[in-house]
């Protein structure tokens, strides 16, 4: 059941086979990297009975079987396991990647680039500075298989999502909104803006590593122009599109 | 030649399915596979199998197949269709042969939304991810199509057919228990109330992701339902959707959403969701977890219990002329009685 909001972590039931442990209520870094670190530790726990876990924006989702793990046994586990720990100051988990990933801004291929910047105040290149420089973590994975939700962004970027859609951006497409950027998975509609290409691809069926991408890696995007891109998606037979990786220590 | 299945006419919505793809909601793909997880297990049962082979499913209207290189054994459950083999009409909740070269002829559902054709040793399309499941939300698969040819994994070996069972009709819509979901507490004491005793309508708009319920009476919205942070979904949770109406979801849901959530239905009754036709009627009860669990339980139990429960068909089919309506007669409830299972 839902708590005031100064009594995070909450634990809260989805249905008969559902426990959602979450951080906050509104999107932080710190409310993030705890829903991480507190994933990876159940995982670690190794308790019979959870079935699958997962991490949203700022929570933790808990399936378990109820005929093994007894759902008062399970949420008291949990408080124990939250207690245990200053969660916002855990490391986040081992066996993160460093991706960083070639993008082209704007043109035909970023039609609402610099609409976007206009909207986060920037000039056309002090936005491509800013994604440019700026090193995000994969916060959540979600919507299409594999398909990132990265951020935060600085504020400038916390721009509305549109009210009308986009009926169609590319695969590998880049979009931006409320300080988070998505790499698009298959074409899709979206409220979000369309800022950028990229030939990375989210989900590579009949490969070894399907989904390439972890909750919790970083991302950094190496700018290039309309040519290098499309000599990448010529070439590349791998969907890193030329995308470097690097494991975090 | 290796045995087939050839799909000779296709309805729209027919798709390979087995029991999904649980684990993958981290990456973004949610669980899918059948619609109705009992009508998988009975299928499995008639033909002696295990649960988790993959079966066609059939949305509202099945189509014409032919068994290719040897004869092989079906199996049909789920919402009741007419059926026949090289013309002779065959009995639903069923198991029958189906003769090299013979054309099965499977129509529209009498009612109830999904029908299963299983076969003997599970259609033995290539899995991705560990499933069979088409999931066309997750993009994974496509529908079948006339011309299709599905191979057919090796059967156990029993040869066993003419099979039934007596199976709970759960294809008329009825009550479904529920429990809280995440947002529960957020919605007022009176909107629950008003929940339960609502008579709801299966709409129109409903597919293998999720059916919308339509009602009478004012929408049902969460306090502070716009700054929801798109949270995990799960099949079975009721989104109170923008309009305020109820929206439940099925196993081929998103896995993330911003919709608030009244409430979870217990996993073994989503089915009756499901097959659920637009119109039929639908009503909501909250339950104790206790009373949840007893019946989760029973769902277990009654599913261990399939194998035990098949017997041979009485007569022989082909000389009841009549006999589909004449099981609908004996299977019909009144569709809103206490418990659906």
């Amino acid at each position: 059941m839902d708590r005031p909001a100064d009594s995070f972590p909450v634990i809260r039931d989805v249905g008969l086979t559902g426990i959602l442990v979450t951080f906050s209520d509104t999107l932080t870094e710190a409310a993030n990297r705890a829903a991480l670190a507190f994933r990876a530790a159940v995982e670690a726990e190794g308790w019979p009975g959870v079935e699958e876990t997962a991490t949203s924006l700022t929570s933790v989702f808990l399936r378990f079987d109820p005929l093994t793990l007894e759902h008062d046994v399970f949420t008291g586990r949990l408080q124990g396991l939250i207690a245990d720990r200053d969660w916002p100051a855990v490391p986040l988990p081992e066996g993160r990647s460093l991706w960083r990933i070639p993008v082209t801004l704007g043109g035909s291929y970023g039609p609402q680039f610099e609409e976007a910047a206009q909207a986060a105040g920037l000039s056309p290149e002090d936005a491509e500075a800013s994604i440019a420089a700026a090193r995000i973590r994969v916060l959540t994975i979600g919507f299409a298989p594999g398909q990132p939700y990265m951020g935060q962004l600085g504020p400038e970027w916390d721009i509305p999502r549109l009210t009308e859609l986009t009926p169609r951006v590319p695969q590998g497409a880049l979009i931006a909104a409320i300080r988070q950027l998505i790499i698009f998975q298959r074409p899709a509609p979206t409220g979000w803006r369309h800022i950028g290409q990229t030939a990375f691809r989210c989900y590579r069926p009949g490969t070894p590593e399907p989904f390439p991408l972890t909750p919790g890696d970083e991302v950094t995007f190496r700018l290039i122009g309309p040519e290098e891109y499309e000599a990448i998606l010529d070439s590349d037979g791998t969907g890193d599109g030329g995308a470097t990786r690097e494991v975090l220590p | 030649m290796s045995r087939a299945l050839v799909v000779r006419q296709a309805g729209p919505g027919l798709s390979v399915q087995d029991l999904g793809r649980p684990g993958y909601l981290d990456q973004g793909v949610s669980v899918g596979g059948a619609a109705d997880r009992l009508a998988l297990a009975e299928g499995a049962a008639l033909l002696g199998q295990p649960g988790n082979l993959a079966a066609i499913e059939m949305a509202g209207i099945g189509g014409i197949f032919e068994a290719e290189g040897g004869s092989l054994r079906i199996a049909l459950t789920g919402a009741p269709m007419q059926a026949s083999i090289a013309g002779e009409p065959v009995a639903w909740n069923a198991s029958h042969m189906l003769h090299r070269g013979q054309k099965l002829s499977i129509g529209g559902a009498r009612t109830g939304s999904y029908g299963y054709l299983h076969v003997g040793g599970g259609i033995a399309a290539r899995p991705v991810l560990g499933s069979r499941s088409v999931h066309l939300t997750a993009g994974l698969g496509e529908a079948l199509a006339a011309g299709d040819r599905l191979p057919v994994g090796k059967d156990s070996g029993r040869t066993e057919t003419g099979m039934t069972l007596d199976v709970a009709d759960r294809f008329q819509g009825g009550t479904v228990r529920v429990v809280p979901s995440v947002q529960t507490a957020r919605f007022a004491p009176e909107d629950l109330a008003r929940f339960e005793a609502t008579q709801f309508r299966r709409d129109m708009r409903g597919n293998r992701m999720g059916v919308r319920m339509t009602f009478d009476g004012p929408p049902f919205a969460a306090q502070d339902q716009l700054s929801i942070l798109s949270e995990i979904i799960v099949p079975g949770d009721i989104q109170a959707t923008g309009d305020g109406t109820p929206f439940v979801l099925l196993y081929e849901c998103q896995t993330t959403g911003g919709y608030p959530r009244i409430a979870t239905v217990l996993p073994s009754e989503l089915n009756v969701i499901a097959q659920a036709r637009p119109g039929d009627p639908v009503r909501f009860r909250f339950v104790t977890r206790e009373k949840a669990l007893a019946v989760h339980r029973a769902a277990e139990a009654h599913l261990a219990g399939l194998p035990g429960a098949i017997r041979p068909l009485i007569r022989d089919p082909r000389d009841i002329p009549d006999l589909l309506s004449y099981q609908l007669i004996g299977g019909v409830t009144a569709g809103d009685g206490e418990d659906p299972q």
